[in-house]
């Protein structure tokens, strides 16, 4: 024996997280149909939502002030939706078993694609609000106004992107997971993201009103807009939120180490 | 002897069909060890039990003396594994991929900047350096793939089926790299379907059939034992032939 073959060190705290949230955020970065994606669908969104059915909803041209929250929402799904075919990827072709085979926390990798989402979403938002100034939005909101709604759009992005991560998980290809995840991008139109609740059938008002996104929407429509805030519009986005990630995270371990014991 | 991989008893069943039935195995320390066998004779599942991903559903499996299944950590800081599918990011580049694993293997920057420039040049990966991985050809993928496990020179290397699907040039020097770690004192254990492979490669060779092992030695041994001008292929065919294949040769002798 030549050379003395040591075990693998013990890494620092922290290091598989800080790893694998670069690696996901460059995943981000080289995915230019995806970053188009995530800048031109919150503008057309908006242009449409504002020009094309904003006079039909609110004559008087207010609409903008309306929607913005419910587009937020809406983008939100979109670029969070990508979640659930990168983990899937990962999870079919093989990079896992590599992570798996180390000693190392290798459900950190599921951690990157959540913080990449989260910061990638983060942007699309900001995009909304711009196009949004831009075309009519006329926001009233003081500092703690804008923190408590940034608070609670971050709260969606995390509870969305959670729920991709687990779809990611269980779906047997990285086209599968993309196909059970359009399901979720319809949520934010069952509720007030783009109509009042009480125009709906009265046996669908129940289900929007009760779907998690009306009361994050409700919330941060009057936080932004200044109108009298409900303190029960935002302990129940918190509980959704929250109630949300924790059946993800329970789940998606659940499946991580089914997935990885069944190979 | 100083065994490395150490395997008793171990069985394995998927869905009710089983898979390894009661399997025995010892791997010397710095030794090269081949596991070979037709396809679906448990080769990839034994790997996988070594390699802490899959747990045996009876019997042992130990890794420089810790349990696969109680000290899984103990046994992955010893262990790197390069399985079937190459096990490379697509997105990022080559060389990406490399400072990736060195970091994740606990190296420092400037160690991981060294040591990923190392391998670059050893698996003649330079010109393919700064692309992204998805642009590779079936070969440099593999290349790379074996790159990555070697980031950090564990004292068992695991490759299942390594050559499968490169070309004469490339399988060259995956055997010559094979031979280097086997220098440095690295114990190896592949598996193959290519008798060539585990007669040029290795020090002992198990013969996998059916889940069980059918012959275990030195390949001189196992030539010997089926006459003095055996090869590893008469071995090999006479030990995994079922009956029904068996009864084929027979006939097939008669004839002619």
């Amino acid at each position: 024996m030549t050379v003395a073959l040591a075990a693998r060190p013990r890494l620092r705290p922290f290091t598989e997280e800080a790893v694998f949230v670069a690696r996901s955020l460059r995943h981000s970065l080289r995915d230019v149909e995806g970053l188009v994606m995530a800048v031109a669908l919150p503008v057309m969104l908006m242009l449409m939502f504002t020009f094309v059915f904003g006079g039909a909803m609110d004559p008087s041209g207010h609409y903008v002030d309306y929607v913005v929250p419910g587009i937020i929402l809406t983008c939100a799904g979109f670029g969070a939706s990508s979640t659930a075919v990168s983990v899937n990827t990962d999870m079919t072709r093989g990079i896992i078993d590599r992570f798996r085979t180390m000693p190392i926390r290798a459900g950190a990798s599921l951690t990157g694609h959540i913080v990449a989402s989260l910061a990638r979403n983060l942007v699309a938002t900001v995009v909304v609000l711009l196009v949004g100034l831009a075309v009519g939005f006329r926001p009233s909101a003081a500092l703690p106004d804008w923190l408590l709604a940034l608070a609670l759009v971050t709260g969606y992005i995390l509870a969305i992107t959670a729920l991709f991560a687990t779809i990611g998980l269980a779906a047997a290809s990285p086209g599968a997971a993309s196909g059970y995840g359009f399901v979720l991008l319809f949520l934010p139109y069952l509720s007030s993201a783009f109509v009042p609740i009480d125009t709906m059938p009265a046996w669908l008002q129940p289900v929007a009103e009760h779907l998690p996104v009306t009361p994050i929407i409700d919330a941060i429509r009057a936080l932004l807009l200044g109108m009298p805030l409900d303190g029960w519009d935002v302990l129940w986005s918190s509980v959704w939120c929250a109630g949300i990630v924790l059946v993800a995270a329970v789940w998606g371990a659940w499946l991580f180490r089914r997935k990885a014991g069944r190979r | 002897m100083n065994e490395m991989i150490r395997l008793r008893g171990v069985r394995k069943s998927f869905r009710g069909v089983r898979v390894l039935e009661g399997l025995d195995l010892d791997v010397a320390a710095g030794s090269v060890f081949a596991l070979l066998g037709p396809n679906g004779a448990g080769k990839t599942t034994t790997i996988s039990i070594i390699a802490t991903l899959t747990r045996p559903d009876a019997g042992e499996a130990r890794v420089a003396g810790f349990d696969v299944v109680a000290e899984p950590q103990e046994v992955r800081r010893r262990i790197s594994l390069t399985g079937q599918s190459a096990a490379v990011d697509e997105l990022l580049t080559g060389e990406e991929n490399l400072r990736m694993l060195a970091r994740l293997s606990g190296l420092g920057a400037g160690a991981g900047r060294r040591r990923t420039a190392e391998l670059i040049e050893r698996f003649d990966l330079a010109d393919a350096a700064r692309r992204r991985v998805a642009t590779y050809s079936g070969g440099m993928r593999r290349r790379l793939d074996l790159a990555l496990s070697l980031v950090f020179p564990a004292p068992v290397i695991i490759l299942d089926e390594p050559t499968t699907g490169l070309d004469p040039r490339s399988r060259n020097e995956l055997w010559a790299a094979i031979r280097e770690l086997a220098a440095d004192g690295t114990t190896v254990l592949l598996t193959t379907q290519y008798l060539e492979e585990a007669d040029q490669l290795a020090d002992r060779i198990a013969l996998l059939h059916q889940g069980s092992l059918v012959a275990e030695g030195t390949p001189a041994a196992l030539k010997a034992r089926h006459g003095a001008d055996a090869t590893l292929d008469d071995v090999f065919l006479a030990l995994t032939a079922d009956d029904e294949s068996a009864d084929l040769a027979l006939t097939e002798g008669g004839r002619r």
